[in-house]
């Protein structure tokens, strides 16, 4: 099942029009953020604002500043490349249509994530797109696994986006803003404040489920379910980079504290060198690149965990690092697979004569993602180094897991580089040929991109990395990015990462049993436990439903008449026997009749021997409540009540009379017939003692009395309940009149199917 | 049911019913009655009629569908609502042509009417619907 089978069919050729016509979305957009580029990188910062619920302190308040422009920029850039190279990928797909809407839908919420300014709208935007994630991994709906993998999905990220809720709401309660840019203002005041820990908790599960961190890692390797250029896109350029956005945004709010420092610089490390080490494993070269995301958001995860410049500045880098090569590579992968019907390892090779662009842009990433020097991603692994030298906590433990993760990221790109493109082509590929421009356009320009930023980093740093890395730490010291350092510890550490990485990538063929070995053995997994408890609660809510709703209208009664006097009966208790203490001894004559009219007929209700009577002492009762009302002066309820009764005998009667008889009823097991009379009875008493309690204090007639006044002046009648009903609470009826249509709607489908069977 | 005495009394009672629920309608504003008595009557009506005569016949003389019905009396209590808002006051305010005793024409008087369709609607479409095998 963890497998994601590769995709055996080949797509067709061709291209979508309306998938290439959309892609003027992303491009407008990246257009758009470009002109302002200039603006956002010399101070300035944009706003705008739109109320939407004052109420809730909820307002449409978008703001861009350096940080939202690097990741607004990666959103559209990717966006427009992915949208390009999915409409020839999608060629030919049935639902290409919904595929793009989704596509733009989630690009659109991905960009108000990062640009919103108010805590609730962000949340808004962060569970759109993870409707949306989940939408686009079960996109191929008719697939059990792609099914099981979106449902994982959204049951961790949407659980993670409650968590991130409560986070929200609990930071007001301390006293925070809503407003993200209010934040600097209101310093130390929540971290000094009793709920700093549930409130750095709660936020952090929602960051750590969204960007898959160790123990939520899971769903994203079978995330891989959905189409390649949405794992390029969603699962390892954008979405998952929302929970590191998060933190980022948070780090001046919550971040400085040891629980930050100490729980993020170990949790990204762990995710770090766990994703590094399974990424080993697989054949899929999709699951491959899955497992290196997850170690590139937990390397990104333990720089949040710094306070330092250099340690701040590394994350914002390899976020940029990452977004271009693992955009690259993902849809490289994408290209092969679209081309040679396979994306496995092990029937893969030689791909560099049929594919030489595309191979070209393999190599351009996977040497940025080894980080070698001249490449974009040597200078992301000279700022990590410096920057895990100088965490204030655990340095040593950041350093080694950087290094070991890059090292092992080394061997890995190694064999997503030297696995498909060399080597012996397999005679089943005879006729692969390149994949067409809008496929190769992506990979080619973001991989291209790793080198011209590793060739001018000082450009990259002051135009996109400080403006960002400013934006949520305003520096006291600036850490500008240069192609060479000079001799230090970084480079030295740069040095070794390369050789560790071709040393692992020569024994890889062992390393990989090893591994594979070692994480069957594992006791526990998170997916194991996730599995257990979606089994679990399936199997309680199996039980439970099968107890409430097993068909059996008795047993119905009997749960809501239960409920009814659990639920009212146990706040009750106490006054209940008091309310009984207090009998009204005013009553009339006629009173004591109806009384006695009443009683009999619940005997003959009670001990009929057929339907029809024990209908017709239900009649009696309703006709005895009835004069009740019209004798204490209320002839219209007398009235409606009498209907009523008239009418549901006539109802009832139709029912009952095709029932079986009465007998049967009364052939039930003794206990069973103890517990209804036991049920009845403490109805009946807890409605009489309620009513009694009602009686016994002075009701408050000041509602009355202003019907009574204003009845026939300002609603010209003298009938006070019609005038009530048609006039003062009208819009209540016009609710009621509804419920009671849709009611009988319901009852007609029911006795229609029940008469079908 | 085959009763000549219950068909009969049936024939001569379904209009003195029905009449007799339109009276409770339109008097509902100053004595008892109103839309919800109005529709329980008229149900009671048709349901007798139903009994003797079958629901085929009921659905005959009715013509309309229950259903629609049910809808026509929601669509009228809204439209009851709706002069308010031209008048720029809340939806559902009271707005009255003629304030008499006997019979106070307005907007209250057809959300009445509207409540009077809607049950006897839902009532009717129940009805039938067990009385069909």
């Amino acid at each position: 099942m963890a497998n994601a089978q590769p995709d055996s069919r080949r797509h067709a050729a061709g291209c979508n029009k309306l998938g290439l016509f959309s892609t003027a979305i992303p491009l407008l957009l990246f257009a758009g953020l470009c002109y302002v580029w200039p603006e956002v990188i010399r101070g300035r910062v944009f706003q705008i604002q739109w109320p939407w619920m004052p109420s809730l302190d909820l307002c449409l308040r978008f703001r861009l500043d350096g940080l939202s422009l690097l990741f607004s920029l990666i959103v559209t850039g990717t966006g427009f490349f992915v949208a390009l190279y999915s409409s020839s990928y999608m060629a030919g797909h049935p639902n290409a249509g919904r595929f793009f809407i989704f596509l733009h839908a989630f690009m659109i919420a991905m960009l108000g994530i990062v640009t919103a300014d108010n805590l609730l709208l962000l949340f808004v935007f962060w569970e759109a797109t993870t409707v949306l994630s989940y939408l686009l991994i079960g996109f191929d709906h008719e697939s059990d696994t792609a099914r099981n993998n979106a449902r994982q999905a959204i049951l961790v990220t949407g659980a993670g986006g409650l968590a991130l809720l409560i986070g929200i709401l609990l930071l007001k309660t301390a006293g925070g803003s809503f407003t993200l840019s209010q934040w600097v203002a209101s310093d130390d005041q929540i971290r000094q404040h009793a709920l700093y820990p549930f409130i750095f908790i709660m936020v952090l599960l929602g960051a750590m489920t969204k960007s898959a961190q160790f123990p939520f890692h899971f769903w994203l390797p079978n995330a891989m379910s959905a189409p390649t250029p949405i794992s390029a896109f969603l699962h390892a350029a954008t979405m998952v980079k929302a929970g590191i956005y998060l933190l980022m945004r948070f780090h001046p709010l919550l971040g400085g504290t040891t629980a930050w420092m100490g729980t993020l610089v170990v949790v990204g490390g762990i995710t770090a060198l766990w994703g590094a080490v399974q990424a080993l494993g697989p054949c899929d070269l999709k699951r491959v690149l899955a497992y290196t995301t997850m170690m590139a958001l937990g390397i990104l995860t333990m720089f949040l965990g710094g306070q330092t410049t250099p340690a701040l500045t590394a994350a914002a880098t390899f976020l940029l690092v990452h977004a271009l090569y693992k955009a690259s590579l993902f849809l490289a992968v994408g290209s092969i697979d679209h081309e040679t019907g396979t994306r496995r390892l092990d029937r893969l090779g030689g791909l560099w004569r049929p594919m030489p662009l595309t191979a070209l842009a393999v190599a351009a990433a996977t040497m940025s993602m080894a980080g070698f020097p001249l490449f974009f991603g040597f200078i992301g692994k000279e700022i990590m180094y410096k920057g895990a030298l100088t965490e204030e906590m655990f340095p040593f433990f950041a350093t080694t897991a950087a290094l070991l993760s890059n090292a092992l990221m080394t061997a890995v790109a190694s064999i997503i580089l030297l696995g498909p493109f060399t080597g012996k082509r397999p005679t089943t590929m005879a006729t692969v040929c390149e994949a067409p421009w809008t496929m190769r356009l992506g990979p080619g320009i973001m991989g291209g991109l790793g080198i011209l930023f590793g060739i001018i980093p000082g450009w990259v740093s002051d135009n996109l990395i400080q403006p960002a890395v400013l934006a949520f730490h305003p520096a006291k010291e600036e850490v500008r990015l240069a192609f060479f350092h000079g001799f230090n510890t970084p480079l030295l550490l740069s040095i070794i990462t390369l050789t560790m990485g071709g040393l692992i990538y020569l024994f890889r063929h062992s390393i990989r049993v090893f591994i594979t070995a070692a994480i069957d053995r594992l006791p526990v997994t998170s997916q194991r436990i996730y599995q257990n408890s979606l089994d679990l609660f399936m199997k309680t809510a199996d039980i439970i439903t099968n107890g409430l709703q097993n068909g059996s209208l008795h047993t119905y009664l009997a749960v809501i008449v239960f409920s009814m006097i659990a639920a009212v009966g146990w706040p009750w208790i106490n006054s209940a026997l008091t309310a009984f203490r207090t009998p009204q001894t005013t009553g009339h004559m006629t009173a004591v009749g109806l009384v006695v009219l009443i009683s009999a007929a619940t005997v003959v209700v009670i001990t009929a021997k057929k339907r029809l009577a024990a209908i017709g002492g239900l009649g009696a009762v309703g006709a005895g409540v009835a004069l009740t009302f019209l004798v204490f002066g209320a002839p219209d309820i007398a009235l409606t009540q009498l209907l009523v009764e008239t009418l549901t005998v006539i109802i009832v009667s139709l029912v009952l009379l095709k029932l079986p008889s009465i007998e049967s009823a009364k052939k039930r097991s003794v206990p069973r017939r103890a517990v209804d009379a036991f049920l009845s009875l403490a109805a009946g008493l807890l409605i009489a003692s309620l009513l009694m309690g009602i009686g016994s204090n002075p009701l408050d007639r000041s509602l009355t009395a202003f019907f009574e006044a204003q009845s026939y002046l300002t609603a010209h009648g003298r009938n006070i309940v019609n005038v009530i009903l048609v006039d003062f609470r009208s819009l209540d009826t016009l609710g009621e009149i509804t419920v009671v249509v849709l009611a009988a709607w319901a009852g007609v489908a029911l006795i229609r199917r029940s008469k079908e069977r | 049911m085959q009763s000549v005495i219950l068909k009969t009394a049936t024939r001569l009672m379904v209009g003195l019913i029905l009449i007799f629920a339109i009276y409770l309608l339109l008097r509902g504003h100053h004595e008892p009655g109103g839309g919800f008595a109005a529709a329980l009557v008229a149900g009671t009506a048709f349901a007798l009629f139903a009994i003797t005569e079958g629901p085929g016949k009921v659905r005959r003389a009715v013509r309309l569908r229950p259903a629609t019905i049910a809808m026509a009396g929601l669509g009228v209590a809204v439209a009851a609502g709706l002069p308010a808002l031209f008048m720029s006051r809340p939806f559902l305010t009271g707005i009255w042509w003629n304030v008499g005793t006997n019979l106070a024409v307005g907007t209250p008087l057809i959300f009445d009417i509207g409540v009077f369709l809607a049950v006897l609607g839902a009532i009717l479409s129940i009805l039938l619907a067990l009385e069909e095998d």
